[in-house]
């Protein structure tokens, strides 16, 4: 089943023209017929989740935005993507711009918005052209504009190209961002549904659940929510990247089993799965799980939250046992030191912390104790800044140090790697 | 020095007539009393029209053009790192070293552009044609390893293709 990834493999596919002989735009004339509070219903029983990685269920973060406010009214589109393993959206940016287009004129219609930006990763350079000459064929054709779709609706869209900063994928960041600052997150209550963009309501979505609105519209939230597992309906792209035979992005049903998407789509673990070491399954942020819950662990929000990760972006990292989870992880934590953006005291001193720790370690040079201290400074962090940027950077450590406490013992008793 | 710092250069930066036409286009997108929220849009310009980098006269002359105070572009184009704050090389070559592209082994791909190129990671070769930089994960994670020059990226890299792809370049 392939909704946001339909039309990817046509000729010209990124065309209004192959867009529109797909029965592009037909979902969009169909909601305006159906009405604001019908097409919020509709989503709503969808049960589609955010497919960014918060998992927060999109229907119900339209509802939120106040009626009878006189306040403009905002849609953004993150399309940041990155999440170090993800990207999914970037072949809906570059092959399907107008299912994108499509999705947020819907949404705009059911929460009233007027005015909506893209905000783009900034070096995606040539999927924001992709992107901006799927707008201008739009507003070319009357489907954007001051009278869309000849319904009398006003939709205006622009790109915003970010400057190279993982906290704008976080929303608030990315609102400030669009403000012309620093992408420096907000502290939530108040939440944009209330206070976002200019300090207008403000709805903001991942590509992907936007991309998936025009089928719900075409087929309904039952048919939608009818797809996938309970609380994790519908498709999902995962990424799956690393030692795999096939890396790509597939789009399956949610609850699919980890090892079916491995071996059935990507092609299997590099030298079979004997030799599968661990799998990051929602991201760089997301706790590894072992190859024994890789074994029977399915895909979808619940089951990896109960074994203590999370879906996230969809970005299955697959790790063969060639690789050194100590050197893996002193990686990633450099990653989240350099992307902190200075804000929050314990993000911004304890992810230097974790690197430098997760450094030595790797060179060596590490004790004991400082396991333990890698875990003390986690708690440390997680849950006590403003944005999830500080859990994000815990969770690669946790998650290893739980997993494979002993290849961290092993590094720190012979001062090398276990593996290889 | 710390390659997110200011740096002054003897140029005077001036946008061309087309330029300037273009950044009235980018105050369009947005609210008329949110005219800010074209600063990043037209730090992008700038750094396209001031040959790759942006000096502080750049920053200096974007803050005049937007009738904004100069601090407020300061720390928008020091948080950035597209910004680039010190000159680059006519390409500028930047390699994914996160956690997809290191399982492919971007190692072996930093080692043949340092060879390739004659300089360490964050150099510009003497010539100016080519500045080499480490990166965080640029979403391509699929393909990896990959590495950027200027707007393309270039995907599923071998050390055989990096010599290839440095050399095809005009």
């Amino acid at each position: 089943m392939k909704i946001v990834y339909k039309n990817i493999h046509l000729a010209n596919s990124h065309t209004l023209a192959v867009y529109e002989s797909q029965g592009g735009y037909r979902s969009a004339l169909k909601a305006i017929e159906m009405g604001c509070d019908e097409v919020i219903d509709e989503v709503k029983k969808a049960g589609i989740r955010g497919r960014g990685g918060a998992g927060f269920p999109a229907g119900l973060k339209w509802s939120f935005i106040p009626k009878n406010d006189p306040r403009p009214r905002y849609l953004c589109c993150n399309a940041d993507e990155g999440e170090p393993g993800t990207c999914k959206d970037r072949d809906i940016l570059r092959y399907d711009p107008h299912l994108l287009v499509e999705g947020m004129i819907i949404c705009a219609f059911a929460v009233g918005a007027e005015q909506g930006y893209i905000y783009i990763r900034g070096e995606f350079y040539r999927e924001a052209e992709r992107l901006q000459s799927a707008i201008d064929e739009a507003y070319a054709k009357g489907i954007l504009g001051d009278n869309v779709l000849g319904r009398g609706i006003r939709f205006h869209l622009a790109v915003h190209r970010g400057g190279g900063a993982y906290v704008c994928g976080e929303e608030t960041g990315l609102i400030e961002s669009i403000e012309g600052k620093k992408g420096q997150p907000r502290i939530k209550p108040p939440f944009p549904a209330n206070i976002g963009l200019y300090n207008c309501p403000t709805v903001i979505n991942n590509v992907e659940t936007l991309a998936s609105i025009p089928a719900i519209i075409e087929h309904g939230g039952a048919w939608y929510g009818a797809l996938g597992v309970a609380k994790s309906s519908g498709t999902k792209v995962f990424s799956v990247s690393g030692h795999v035979n096939k890396p790509g992005n597939y789009e399956v049903e949610l609850g699919i089993p980890l090892k079916k998407l491995l071996e059935e789509h990507a092609g299997g673990v590099r030298g079979g799965w004997k030799n599968l070491k661990g799998v990051i399954p929602g991201g760089s942020s997301s706790p590894i799980l072992s190859a024994e819950v890789c074994e029977t662990i399915t895909m979808d929000y619940d089951a990896i939250g109960k074994a203590g990760s999370m879906l996230g972006s969809g970005a299955v990292i697959v790790i063969d046992k060639s690789v050194c989870i100590v050197r893996a992880v002193a990686r990633l934590s450099r990653f989240y030191r350099h992307e902190s953006c200075g804000q929050c005291t314990p993000c911004r001193e304890g992810t230097g912390w974790l690197s430098q720790i997760m450094d030595r370690m790797e060179a060596g040079k590490g004790t004991l104790e400082e396991i333990d201290l890698l875990l003390d400074i986690s708690n440390n962090i997680a849950g006590k800044t403003i944005c999830a940027l500080g859990d994000a950077a815990t969770g690669p450590i946790t998650g290893a140090i739980r997993a494979f406490r002993d290849e961290f013992v092993y590094h720190v008793e012979h001062g090398r790697c276990m593996a290889g | 020095m710390n390659e997110r710092n200011t740096v002054s250069s003897a140029a005077r930066p001036r946008f061309s007539e087309e330029a300037l036409q273009q950044i009235q286009e980018i105050y369009k997108r947005y609210p008329r009393d949110r005219r800010a929220s074209a600063l990043m849009p037209v730090l992008h310009l700038a750094q396209r029209e001031f040959g790759g980098w942006l000096s502080r006269e750049s920053l200096d002359y974007v803050a005049e053009v937007m009738e904004m105070p100069p601090i407020r572009v300061y720390e928008v184009a020091t948080f950035y790192t597209m910004y680039n704050l010190q000159p680059v090389g006519k390409y500028h070559v930047q390699a994914c070293t996160n956690i997809s592209c290191w399982l492919c082994g971007s190692d072996r791909i930093m080692e043949a552009l340092k060879t390739k190129l004659r300089i360490k990671v964050g150099q510009t070769t003497e010539d100016k044609r080519f500045t080499l930089r480490e990166v965080e994960c640029l979403g391509a994670c699929v393909n990896a390893p990959m590495m950027q020059i200027n707007d393309d990226y270039y995907e599923n890299l071998t050390v055989d293709k990096v010599a290839e792809i440095i050399d095809r370049l005009p």
